[in-house]
């Protein structure tokens, strides 16, 4: 690992972190901002800096971080740069496990459900890709499998969609689905936070499995790595953090593609170390995504999964045609 | 003595189709055997039971006497190496990152590489001739290049038994004989190799004994010249070869393919 890049990173998360208090309608002093973090200025200030932007910037840094990782890690285990979180179906399912309790007025009867019912999704997700691509699937019956998911939850979201009873309701179906941070609570981040975490620690205990998976599953075994093991690490890592993620921030794509691949040079093509450094580096793109939605359009204030796709989807476009030259 | 490595009455199915019945082998420390046969006759699956990346039906794999399962974890993948055909990487690592992913088995958890794996990717990378291309991605590398950098990996977690699976295939004669030099080195240095073949020549040359498969059994084993017999390269290839000696050495050259009769004397399916 060269030495240099964790540190630069860690201090470019701290220094997203901080801008991202900063930033915000209330235009507060950033000495007004440190003072409210610690709860020594007006009740205000304190509501404003504890309660609305402290949780807007943990979860940004934590749910960029789970995007990243999450990226890096599938990326490994399918050997294959386009691979994302959304790709095996889990924020396609997870997306769909919250509208299902927002459709049902489950969401507005106690505010908890919406998490609770995207992670609900993400783990059928996980069982049905499971399910579909059978124990000892190889990578194609992987993809295959989470394709089907995905498009079985997208059909289903826009059933929802279609039948839903008001278009008050609708409407907040859809703006919930676009993925944003505006108005989170620590409520949120208390739910969200230990099962990205624990995500967190399954996706990174499969680091030298990804890592001897460079050289074909055959040889990977023959190193002595049990690759079920390894699969069953790598995809309830990533229905639990991916799915705790997409619960209380919507549909954000696109960081677990763009983020793994500007990195993996830096770390000289090793799955292993790639995933450390794409955690903090989806914590930086997140945070600097959610203060550009503040900064630049602050009347109507664009939401954060338009933005990253915006920036994302023309990425993955150059990423096609970059494979395609490749492959010839 | 215990046979280093040693297999009895294995059988071997993929997904529902048995691919190898009741096959019995032997390896010796010091011994390079080949394995060779027709396309489909089970050489691979036989190799990938061996490394432990099938799972056997029927019978067992013992090294040195003990069965493959009740080893502890780790204990074989650090001595067996196992060189899948057409591998190479899917990424673009350097050279000498690829070869340390051969010291996986010897190296704890989230540990840095220590002083004895650089040495033994050091020797490795010396062995085989590729010091030089030690900071080059793997992507860009020539398939001669590649195959030497695939056997250095494999060298690298010094282990005493490789099973190479194809090794020489898609190299041109020079480097065909070098790769081939490379595992003769190896058994010399008192490691145990085997190898699975398409020319026979190189097989007939470099092997101390061959196992010939036919249609996922055992059709012969035993010294080269005893098993590649124009009766048995007839009834099992179904090719007519030019057998002879150069300085010494066998070679065997297939020359006439015979006619597809029906005869049932002629081994099946092994198109």
């Amino acid at each position: 690992m060269r030495g240099w890049l964790l540190p630069s990173l860690a201090l470019l998360v701290i220094a997203a972190f901080a801008g991202s208090l900063l930033v915000g309608p209330a235009g507060l002093a950033p000495l007004a901002v440190l003072d409210g973090l610690f709860g020594l200025r007006s009740e205000t200030v304190v509501l404003v800096v504890q309660e609305i932007r402290l949780p807007r910037s943990l979860l940004a840094a934590t749910i960029g971080a789970t995007l990243g990782l999450a990226g890096a890690a599938l990326q490994g285990y399918l050997r294959n740069p386009l691979a994302e979180p959304g790709l095996i179906g889990i924020s396609g399912a997870a997306a769909l496990g919250a509208v299902l309790t927002l459709y049902t007025g489950l969401s507005a009867a106690f505010s908890l459900a919406l998490p609770i019912g995207g992670m609900a999704g993400a783990v059928c997700a996980v069982l049905l890709v499971q399910a579909l691509a059978g124990r000892d699937a190889g990578t194609l019956s992987l993809i295959l499998a989470g394709v089907a998911v995905t498009s079985f939850a997208a059909a289903l979201t826009s059933l929802a969609l279609n039948l839903a009873p008001s278009p008050f309701a609708a409407l907040e179906i859809v703006f919930w689905l676009l993925g944003s941070l505006s108005g989170r609570s620590m409520e949120h981040v208390a739910l969200a936070v230990p099962f990205m975490a624990i995500g967190w620690l399954l996706l990174a205990s499969c680091a030298r499995g990804l890592d001897a998976l460079t050289l074909g599953e055959d040889a990977a075994r023959s190193l002595g790595f049990d690759l079920r093991a390894l699969r069953r690490r790598l995809i309830l890592g990533t229905a639990l953090s991916v799915g705790a993620a997409t619960a209380v921030a919507g549909a954000i794509g696109f960081v677990g593609l763009v983020i793994p691949h500007l990195l993996r040079p830096l770390v000289g093509y090793r799955p292993g170390a790639l995933l450390p450094v794409s955690a903090l580096g989806g914590a930086v793109l997140l945070l600097l995504a959610d203060m550009a939605v503040r900064v630049v359009t602050p009347g109507q204030e664009l939401k954060l999964g338009v933005v990253t796709a915006l920036i994302g989807a023309p990425f993955f476009f150059w990423l096609v045609v970059q494979s395609r030259r490749e492959a010839t | 003595m215990t046979a280093l490595l040693e297999a009895s009455s294995l059988a071997v199915s993929l997904g529902r189709r048995p691919v190898l019945d009741d096959v019995a082998f032997t390896l010796a420390p010091g011994e390079t055997v080949g394995l060779v046969g027709p396309n489909g006759a089970g050489k691979t699956t036989l190799l990938r039971a061996l490394a432990g990346v099938l799972k056997p039906v029927r019978g067992e794999v013992r090294l040195e006497g003990q069965p493959v399962g009740s080893l502890p974890h780790g204990h074989f993948a650090a001595r067996v190496a196992y060189l899948p055909q057409g591998g190479g990487s899917y990424w673009a690592v350097p050279v000498r990152t690829l070869v340390m992913l051969g010291r996986l088995p010897h190296r704890e958890r989230w540990s840095k590489p220590e002083t004895a794996d650089e040495r033994a990717v050091d020797t490795a990378l010396a062995a085989t001739g590729v010091e030089h291309l030690a900071e080059r991605p793997v992507t860009e590398l020539s398939g001669g290049e590649r195959a030497r950098v695939l056997l250095a990996r494999a060298l690298a977690g010094e282990p005493q038994l490789l099973l190479a699976d194809e090794p020489v295939s898609g190299l041109d004669p020079y480097h065909r004989l070098e790769v081939m030099e490379h595992l003769r080195a190896l058994s010399q240095a008192g490691k145990a190799v085997v190898v699975v073949l398409h020319d026979l020549t190189l097989a007939a040359r470099f092997c101390d004994r061959l196992v010939l498969l036919a249609d996922g059994k055992v059709a012969a084993s035993g010294p080269p010249e005893e098993v590649l017999t124009p009766q048995r390269l007839d009834s099992v290839y179904r090719v007519r070869a030019v057998l002879g000696r150069q300085g010494g050495e066998p070679f065997v050259v297939p020359w006439d393919r015979l006619g597809d009769k029906d005869d049932s004397s002629l081994a099946e399916g092994t198109g």
